[in-house]
């Protein structure tokens, strides 16, 4: 079958056993504050709807496109799912995604689901959602511009997720790891945001009304900016502090204590010598982070103006 | 593309297909949640543990290579996990040198890869035998009965029942651009990489008019047949002697495997 697993749905067996039911509490709230959001809103109307369009995420999944050297960009459609169904409707839909990828194609486990819910589906439609919502008013080409950095922001947090569950799992060491997810997902991100942008674009000049005003995307309440802005704040602070001194971050969850629940075999990231190509890793992290943003962001603004000017 | 392109699911009459989907739902998530329990090295409990799988896979008529050939999907993921080779307590065992820097492998690292690696490899290969012997729509009514909601595992059941379809949808708007796509030998065909984005974010976005479309359509023939939110199904789940028996050994032998494991 034409399926691309994506190097961010954890297996079983590489989350410690803590990690693994605090990722599903937290999963389970949110989801639960979604069922009884999108019951509320929403009619009996929108479950078909939502299964078809958690099909479409499924499927849209498999539309690629050469990139160089035989790899390929695709979708992960986090943000895409949230921006166009609205945020509640847009996690229970990657949710249902995931959940169906660990079960019928072992991709990602049973217990860590939680933690690839909540990391590929939760923190994803927040970051996506609430990034779009801050320009939802705005016109077509900057609406277009923050979705394409929204996508970007929406896997990277992902990515930062991922990492850091690994790492309290005692499952990687964060000096190699960190770099390693954020700068492939830097790339990764980059087709993401590329596909969100031009998919929306399309379904913004073919049937505007879907995102139009009396839209779920356009219903849910302005708190969406705050939460999305927040998380992606911490992403974009976080990722340069942690590859430049991942000693500092463990030193911080050590003395919070956090760590031990973490890890039943305590070890810390090498001490007493450095190995010098991981310094030029975590410095390329934040030059493919930087060179991203502005990618994404010169993308963003030419889409942007052609746009503007057809119209 | 037919209906079931996308089932895991192998027909064969055996104990392991006959029993209740709860069951098996249950204890495969009690397998897997027993081996993430285990400390590192308990090599006779990861025994134990690949014993009660093998048995699993023997009640299940596959033949023992079915999970064998599939448990390597997550192989790939080991690479993110080798780092922990490199862990600074304990004593190192292997010396090595990457771009004249020096790179340090210790027991306790070691014990720890190779502990992730076991746990990694048993527990998907019963999640594989789970999806083996369970049809999906089974598996996602007993999902219903142990308290997922209901939302949820509808969406899922829709999901499932309209994935072939939309995969076809995929399968025509890349047929369409593969018939658009000329190439002469020696010109390179296509745009840019952001145009060949285009193009892709263009079909992502048509499959979702069309499955939007198509779900107005999918809504108003439930409508038709007498929809009112909820969907039924014809298969009653009913716990028989063999489904007790196996809750029962699964409860026992994982007790058991955790007590061998702590010794």
């Amino acid at each position: 079958m034409h399926y691309i697993p994506t190097p961010m749905h954890i297996p079983d067996g590489f989350l410690n056993w803590v990690i693994s039911i605090l990722c599903w509490l937290i999963t389970i709230a949110v989801v639960g504050i979604a069922i009884s959001k999108t019951n509320k809103s929403l009619g009996e109307r929108q479950i078909p709807l939502m299964g078809v369009m958690a099909a479409f995420i499924f499927a849209a999944q498999m539309i690629n496109f050469p990139v160089a050297g035989g790899t390929s960009g695709h979708l992960l459609g986090g943000a895409l799912a949230a921006i166009v169904l609205g945020p509640w409707a847009g996690m229970l839909v990657m949710t249902a995604v995931i959940a169906v990828q660990a079960l019928l194609f072992q991709d990602g486990g049973l217990l860590v689901m939680g933690a690839n819910i909540l990391n590929m589906g939760l923190a994803t439609a927040a970051v996506g959602y609430g990034l779009y919502r801050s320009a939802a008013s705005s016109s077509k080409g900057v609406k277009l511009g923050v979705t394409g950095v929204a996508a970007w922001l929406s896997v990277m947090t992902g990515a930062l997720l991922t990492t850091l569950q690994l790492w309290l799992s005692g499952t990687s060491q964060l000096a190699v790891v960190f770099p390693a997810m954020m700068g492939v997902h830097a790339l990764i991100g980059l087709g993401e945001a590329l596909i969100t942008v031009f998919a929306l674009g399309f379904i913004l000049q073919a049937r505007p009304d879907l995102l139009g005003e009396g839209s779920e995307s356009a219903k849910a309440g302005s708190g969406w900016v705050w939460v999305g802005g927040l998380i992606a704040l911490t992403v974009v602070l976080l990722s340069p502090l942690a590859s430049a001194d991942p000693d500092g971050l463990e030193r911080v969850a050590i003395n919070a204590g956090f760590i031990h629940y973490g890890q039943s075999a305590p070890f810390s990231i090498i001490p007493d010598y450095t190995i010098p190509f991981l310094g030029q890793t975590s410095i390329s992290t934040i030059t493919a982070g930087i060179v991203g943003v502005v990618i994404v962001g010169l993308v963003a603004f030419l889409i942007g103006r052609g746009v503007r000017a057809r119209s | 593309m037919h209906f079931d392109a996308f089932d895991r699911y192998h027909d064969r009459e055996s104990f392991a297909h006959r029993l209740d989907p709860r069951v098996k739902a249950v204890v495969t998530i009690m397998f897997i949640l027993s081996n993430a329990l285990l400390p590192d090295g308990a090599w006779l409990a990861f025994a134990m543990a690949w014993g009660v799988m093998l048995f699993s896979n023997h009640l299940s008529q596959l033949g023992l290579g079915y999970t064998l050939k599939r448990s390597i999907v997550a192989l790939p993921f080991a690479l993110i996990a080798i780092t922990v080779l490199f862990s600074n307590a304990g004593n190192p065992l292997w010396t090595m040198r990457i771009f004249s820097s020096q790179v340090v492998i210790t027991d306790t690292g070691l014990l720890r890869f190779v502990s992730i690696l076991i746990r990694s490899w048993l527990s998907v290969q019963m999640a594989i035998l789970l999806v083996a012997v369970t049809r999906f729509p089974d598996l996602i009514h007993a999902l219903e009965h142990l308290k997922v909601p209901a939302i949820l595992t509808t969406i899922i059941a829709f999901l499932y029942r309209y994935l072939f379809v939309l995969i076809d949808e995929v399968f025509r708007l890349l047929r369409a651009r593969e018939s658009r796509s000329g190439a002469a030998t020696g010109i390179a065909s296509g745009g840019s990489v952001v145009w060949r984005a285009k193009v892709a974010g263009g079909m992502a976005g048509q499959l979702f008019l069309r499955s939007y479309e198509r779900s107005d359509r999918i809504y108003n023939a439930m409508l038709s047949r007498g929809y009112a939110g909820r969907l039924y199904t014809l298969n009653p789940h009913e716990m028989k002697s063999g489904d007790y028996f196996v809750t029962a050994f699964f409860v026992v032998t994982i007790f058991l495997i955790q007590v061998v494991g702590r010794l």
